[in-house]
């Protein structure tokens, strides 16, 4: 049956993490913003303490078979809604398995998945990081040139990694680990890409620059230069053949039907942060928003806040369903992006006009609406830019592989 | 629990529709536009389908389904995917049999909804709409005053599907002149009332086969037990939210016919050396086209389940009408503009569903689910 009502569990998750959000959150925004280098140790380590003992709230995708409705993923996704309603940036600051981890759950072993990711479960907080990007690719991720090649029982790993979420905290600052993308056989293309776990201290991995950004500057974004680094041969995540098709590289891009929701379910919880304070604005001042008026005959005020207003439901809705898609195991990469896509257009569309209705308070660095703007640009460009989800879409719809449509 | 899963009855009432549409309606679309004619044998077999009016309580004849505003917007989605005009003309009885299942006297039941339970198809209709630029829901120019045991009902009415030979007309109109949407009353006339006066059958940009008409009422008296629900009058408010639900879900049926026509075309159609889908230019404006109509779909569907709980959705709902309306023409404009040349040319149908569709931001009141 269609149903718009969040179950009880989820609700009852929601609001616990509403509360630490509007209390542990929101006090400490704007001070973690300014000072963009420092991390909020009191707020990391009770987060840190909340999900090892939560098992509801997860951020990794799954190669196991689905049996039995599952709530995992539309938990995630209200639940990271919340605390990006609270602040995007220390919101990825949490330290957790992130999207590191997501890349083991998705194509490691067994074995592989004890080994890296136990340690989330366990004494003091750490992160795991996803090192793709450099300095000549980013959205063209099959044109990567880190390379790794075989020596005995090891990994050599060169390259260098930019804009590294956690990249910092994960390489040097705890017991966590980087997942680096890099070439086995350049020749062989998209075939050729694997995915190795670098772990911290490993010689041979080095932050070389933490980013200063436009916004969620609570969370440190990292260079990270590979020279010579050695890794276990079992470190590889899938296989280490070269195959002629390009399943291992596909295996490592369906994560991102389960992270694509997660980053727009972030950006939701921006952009109603953003519509809420706006909507207060307007109360405080006795402006209404009549619904039911004819168009014609409202205020341009008004249709501006309709229209953010409607265009960050339509966002949350198709969040809801690629989220509601991966728990009842369906594949749906098409949905996600579709949920990527529009919410990075819903967080730029609202966050912007917000600051725009608001004028001086809205410009103002007294108030957290400037800042989301800032916080809220990123999803439009991380985790796929809107133009490549749009690509995808695109390919989806049409029956097309990347070749046929570039 | 979130779910968007329809129902298992849901789905074989979506699927029946959506081959009916395919198979009968849509072969016949392009001459119905042409002639300015809906083909009556084809709303006939809509009607055998029995899912017009199956809300009816068995005591009226009907076949006691329970009304949902959701199941409906499934329904319109498909209809009017196949053709508006044929979609609004078979759903118009909806238009006076609804409100008066949902809000009136035990009277007013018994002598309307019988016309509506037959074998063969009656037509019935609702007058909403006024002929004014400034046209608002809110702030009706029809008026109806209280004199001894009737209403006088003077205004005119635009828009009204069916409108000359619909068996009874339900007028909406500012009622003793009170504000607003509590203000606003229905009032059953039946054909051929004395001061109800058809003007014209009228010539639209779009809907052309559907026969609509303007109105006028002049000093039309109506007896009071004619006013729907009587003395405790209607839920005005509630009538117009079913009804945004109802336009929002034909107007994802109108795009998405608009969008798998121009992305169907776009694979075909070659130029420099690949086919048109192939540049980023044209395969954006697909992917945008197919995101807003899942993304209209999902918002008319939370409106319809929350007035589905007896909540009030009109935020949801007046919200999702406004973003559908927006949506339709975006998306018929560039499914035009796909075909390019040939989508100017009236052989094929984008031209027809841009004309439909740029109508979503006037229409109000023209389908109930």
């Amino acid at each position: 049956m269609i149903d718009f009502e969040l179950s009880p569990e989820i609700e009852r998750t929601r609001q616990m993490i509403h509360m630490a959000a509007e209390n542990a959150m929101r006090p400490i925004a704007r001070e973690y913003d300014e000072r963009e280098h420092e991390k909020p140790w009191d707020f990391l380590n009770m987060m840190w303490n909340v999900s090892r003992s939560s098992s509801a709230v997860s951020f990794g995708g799954s190669k196991e078979k689905k049996t039995g409705p599952s709530i995992r993923f539309m938990t995630t996704t209200v639940a990271i809604e919340e605390l990006s309603w609270g602040d995007a940036g220390l919101y990825l600051a949490i330290p957790n398995a992130g999207l590191g981890g997501a890349a083991v759950a998705a194509a490691g072993t067994p074995e592989q998945r004890q080994r890296f990711l136990a340690r989330f479960t366990e004494g003091e907080p750490k992160w795991a990081a996803m090192a793709i990007t450099e300095p000549g690719c980013g959205s063209d991720s099959a044109a990567i040139t880190a390379t790794a090649v075989r020596d005995g029982d090891h990994w050599v790993i060169n390259g260098e990694k930019i804009f590294v979420t956690s990249g910092l905290m994960a390489a040097e600052k705890s017991d966590g680990f980087v997942v680096v993308w890099a070439t086995v056989d350049k020749s062989a293309g998209r075939a050729g890409i694997k995915a190795f776990v670098v772990e911290k201290g490993t010689p041979g991995m080095t932050v070389t620059k933490v980013e200063h950004k436009h916004g969620i500057r609570a969370s440190d974004t990292a260079t990270i230069v590979f020279e010579d680094c050695r890794v276990p041969f079992d470190n590889i995540l899938g296989s280490p053949e070269v195959p002629k098709t390009t399943e291992g590289f596909k295996g490592v891009m369906a994560t991102f039907d389960a992270t694509r929701p997660a980053v727009a379910a972030s950006a939701i919880g921006i952009g109603r942060a953003a519509l809420e304070f706006v909507r207060e604005a307007l109360d405080k001042a006795g402006i209404k928003i009549r619904y039911g008026v004819a168009l014609k005959k409202l205020t341009t005020l008004e249709r501006d806040f309709m229209d953010m207003e409607a265009n960050l439901q339509a966002a949350r809705l198709l969040t809801w369903r690629a989220s509601w898609m991966m728990d009842e195991g369906l594949r749906n990469s098409l949905e996600a992006s579709m949920s990527k896509a529009k919410a990075g257009l819903a967080v730029t569309k609202v966050t912007q006009k917000a600051v725009e209705l608001l004028g001086p308070l809205g410009y103002s660095r007294k108030y957290l609406l400037e800042k989301w703007m800032r916080d809220g640009k990123i999803n439009d460009i991380f985790e796929g830019t809107q133009q490549i989800n749009m690509l995808i879409i695109a390919r989806r719809i049409l029956d097309y592989s990347s070749k046929e449509l570039s | 629990m979130v779910s968007f899963q329809p129902s298992e009855e849901q789905q074989l009432i979506r699927d029946t529709v959506a081959a009916f549409a395919k198979e009968q309606i849509r072969p016949r679309a392009h001459e119905a536009d042409e002639t300015g004619q809906v083909p009556s044998d084809v709303i006939q077999q809509g009607w055998e389908l029995g899912l017009v009016l199956s809300a009816i309580p068995e005591a009226y004849g009907g076949a006691g389904d329970t009304h949902s505003a959701l199941t409906g917007a499934l329904l319109a989605e498909e209809l009017a995917w196949g053709d508006l005009s044929i979609a609004l003309h078979l759903l118009a009885p909806r238009l006076v049999a609804y409100p008066v299942l949902e809000m009136g006297t035990p009277e007013q039941k018994e002598r309307i909804l019988a016309a509506y339970t037959g074998a063969q198809f009656c037509p019935g209709t609702a007058a909403v709409v006024e002929p004014r630029f400034d046209f608002d829901l809110a702030e009706l120019s029809t008026t109806a005053e209280r004199s001894n045991g009737s209403y006088v009902v003077n205004g005119s009415k635009c828009f009204v599907p069916l409108g000359a030979e619909a068996a009874h007309i339900l007028v909406y109109a500012r009622t003793d002149g009170r504000e607003g949407y509590e203000g606003v009353s229905g009032f059953l006339l039946d054909k051929g009332t004395p001061g109800l006066k058809l003007v014209e059958r009228e010539k639209n940009m779009g809907l052309k086969a559907l026969e609509t008409s303007e109105i006028v009422l002049e000093n039309c008296r109506v007896p009071a037990e004619n006013r729907l629900g009587g003395d405790a009058g209607c839920d005005f408010a509630k009538l117009m939210n079913y009804s945004r639900i109802g336009l929002a879900a034909m107007a994802v049926g109108v795009a998405r016919a608009a969008f798998e026509y121009a992305r169907d075309y776009a694979k075909d159609r070659r130029a420099f050396g690949v086919a048109i889908a192939q540049k980023q230019a044209i395969a954006f404006m697909l992917a945008e086209m197919a995101l807003e109509i899942d993304a209209t779909r999902l918002l008319t569907w939370e409106a319809a389940w929350k007035l589905d709980k007896g909540e009030d959705a009109t935020r949801e709902a007046y919200l999702a009408k406004n973003y559908a309306a927006d949506m339709v023409l975006k998306v018929t404009d560039n499914a035009l503009q796909v075909l390019g040349g040939h989508g100017y040319i009236r052989e094929h149908p984008v031209e027809l569903w841009l004309r439909n569709g740029r109508g979503f931001a006037a229409f109000e009141g023209l389908v109930m689910v």
